[in-house]
């Protein structure tokens, strides 16, 4: 009867037609909400990351005027230079840079093996100290924060960058903690067992074998830490005053500057999270996916 | 060199008993299966003798050191393992020769034993590349070199091809076996494929819920099964168990299947002469019963329910009474879905079950040698 293949018998060939056409315009309007929700969502974060970069390198005089335009031009390095040369920035940045380090540091050593322990030893009360852990970052760190500065006061150690640095490590801790377990827990043991039938003891199987193939994961963990303290404010507000760090610092004399200076600050900020994320991201998802598991 | 006793092994996990109390000795370069479904304890038995999970009772010997509480690298073992495990950060090369890395050999001795064993698996052209470009088949090829290029003195093996495919498998079961051969080496192999089992070990250890309950040839394990469950796991078809019923006339102990009556062999006649009167279960394979087109003297006439042509045979599903079981036939044999034959059972081929306990029937051997 039908010459053409695929054709329910029951209608006729104009009848098909235009059930396939209505068919396929809802799945294209599907699709195009789809992207357009994408795209709104992107433009959302996107759009004040350009401007703070493009207002970053305009010249005091663009960034004042209005409206504002996306590429800077003339393009000038006056407004980093002003904010760059500003008292107490560049220690500020020194500051930030070794209480980030230092942070990392210490979540990282203390990470490793806690991880590896919730990873592979089922001991008792293993899943209590998983939660115990996770509570820990429930903490409000207002409420941690202010008894804190009192302890360091007592014992010396207040307005000092490596009290702040163990403050940070403090904050990161948790997450880290549960973030390199999952990357180890991603390592299967068979591996680790076969290092032991080969010769290794307990200690050179996780040196040879688990920690070479967890390292992307405890790196892209431990830039977190890095970013995390790079960004906090409230403790590094609360715990020091001589030795600020940069976010601090710019938050203290943010309501006595200018638009330059916040556009320029806001920037210097934001880079180095953008340059690490973007080279840790392939490590992020991937971790994220295992933990989702 | 190296022979391995494991001597009255308990494992527990909290209240399970993996491993109830097995005993079993591994001769010298002896390459032993142990067989079993899963969740019978064959993989944690095999892990024990490795190190890789301590008993809770009993001993294990290699050689003549008590290796017990040993840990793995003190063994002189080598294995392969299920999932290959060989290491995604190191070329095939470093992965080969990571074993003797550890034993602290010389670079010469290394690069000599990596490159005899990549030779013996085919895999001299990959030794720089790294695993995660590789197929399946090749790593296994990996592991089993990486096995055999460690200086050890038992080689144990972990379900090694059952992540390959079926091709694959069965060309790698050949190879395997003729590479084994040539190695001398004291092996235990786990699986939980009977054809593998049967088509590679020299003695095969058959477990069922933590206890080893046959040790014995591969031919002897497949013709001669210690109990109903190994008949039925060995084999396929699984092999056949009809009820008999045990009979004396004239003093002489015989069987009915059906309508048929069977004499049992004259050392058989003594321990089946205790079951006078009750049930038990003739096994028989399915390849050992002869079917014939026509009557003849000593046969059972049976209807037909289906014919499955499988190539080499075909297998002919058989009701009788109210049980089902499987025969098969050379291909030429006339017979079609409905139609009749009859069937007699060779009295040596035969395997005398105890109804109740599922054990064999066997001869008592001090009555049969005097």
């Amino acid at each position: 009867m039908n010459q053409t293949t695929g054709v329910i018998t029951s209608l006729s060939q104009q009848e098909f037609q235009a059930q396939h056409r209505r068919s396929r315009m809802r799945h294209t309007m599907r699709r195009g909400g789809i992207y357009l929700l994408a795209i709104g969502l992107a433009v959302w974060i996107l759009l004040p990351i350009v401007l703070i970069g493009s207002m970053a390198f305009s010249t005091p005089a663009d960034v004042r005027a209005f409206p504002k335009q996306i590429i800077p031009d003339p393009i000038s390095g006056e407004t980093m230079n002003f904010f760059l040369n500003t008292e107490g920035i560049l220690r500020a940045t020194g500051n930030s840079i070794v209480v980030a380090v230092l942070a990392l540091l210490i979540s990282t050593v203390l990470a490793v093996p806690a991880g590896y322990a919730i990873a592979r030893y089922l001991f008792r009360g293993r899943d209590l100290i998983r939660l115990g852990i996770l509570s820990v970052r429930a903490f409000p760190i207002v409420v941690l924060a202010v008894p804190l500065a009192v302890v360091f006061i007592q014992l010396g150690m207040f307005d000092q960058v490596y009290s702040l640095a163990l403050m940070h490590a403090a904050l990161t801790l948790p997450t880290t903690i549960l973030v390199v377990a999952s990357v180890f827990t991603s390592v299967p043991y068979e591996l680790e067992e076969a290092a032991l039938v080969f010769g290794c003891t307990r200690l050179q199987a996780f040196w040879r074998i688990v920690l070479p193939l967890s390292i992307p994961g405890i790196a892209a963990s431990a830039i977190l830490t890095f970013v995390l303290s790079w960004n906090e404010v409230f403790a590094a507000i609360l715990l020091t005053i001589t030795n600020r760090t940069l976010p601090a610092q710019i938050l203290y004399t943010l309501d006595k500057s200018g638009d330059p200076f916040k556009f320029a600050g806001g920037f210097f900020m934001l880079v180095p999270s953008l340059i690490f994320i973007f080279f840790i991201r392939r490590y992020l998802f991937s971790m994220w996916g295992q933990l989702n598991k | 060199m190296a022979e391995i006793q494991i001597v009255n092994a308990v494992k527990r996990f909290g209240k399970f008993v993996a491993i109830d109390d097995v005993s079993l000795t591994i001769h010298d370069r002896e390459f032993m299966v142990l067989l079993g479904p899963s969740g019978c304890g064959k993989t944690t038995l095999l892990r024990a003798v490795a190190g890789l999970g301590m008993l809770d009772e009993g001993y294990i010997l290699i050689g003549d050191q008590n290796v017990t509480y040993l840990p793995p690298k003190e063994r002189k073992i080598s294995m392969v393992f299920q999932n290959y495990a060989i290491f995604p950060h190191m070329t095939v090369f470093d992965n080969i020769a990571f074993g003797l890395k550890m034993q602290k050999a010389s670079k010469q001795v290394i690069k000599e034993r990596v490159e005899n064993a990549a030779h013996l698996l085919h895999i001299e052209a990959m030794l720089d590349r790294y695993p995660g470009a590789m197929s399946g088949g090749q790593r296994q090829r990996v592991a089993v070199a990486r096995a055999i290029a460690y200086d050890a003195q038992v080689l144990l093996m972990d379900e090694p091809l059952s992540n390959l495919d079926a091709l694959l498998r069965l060309e790698m079961r050949a190879e395997l076996k003729a590479l084994l051969s040539r190695l001398n080496v004291t092996t235990i192999y786990v699986t939980h494929d009977q054809i593998e089992a049967l088509s590679m070990g020299d003695r095969i250890a058959v477990m069922q819920s933590g206890k080893i309950i046959q040790v014995d040839s591969p031919t002897r394990v497949y013709d001669s099964p210690a109990d109903r469950f190994i008949g039925s796991f060995i084999g396929n078809p699984p092999m056949n168990f009809l009820r008999g019923q045990v009979q004396t006339e004239n003093g002489q102990v015989k069987v009915k299947i059906g309508d048929l009556m069977v004499t049992p062999s004259l050392e058989m006649q003594a321990p089946l002469r205790a079951y006078d009167g009750k049930l038990i279960y003739v096994g028989i394979r399915a390849e050992n019963m002869e079917a014939l087109p026509e009557a003849a003297d000593d046969t059972l006439p049976v209807t037909v329910e289906v014919v499955e042509p499988l190539g080499a045979q075909n297998l002919l599903t058989i009701i009788i009474g109210l049980e089902t079981i499987k025969v098969s036939t050379h291909p030429d044999f006339p017979v079609r879905a409905g139609g009749s034959l009859w069937l007699r059972f060779p009295v040596p081929k035969i395997r005398w079950i105890d109804y109740e306990t599922g054990k064999a029937i066997t001869p008592d051997l001090q009555q049969v040698l005097a």
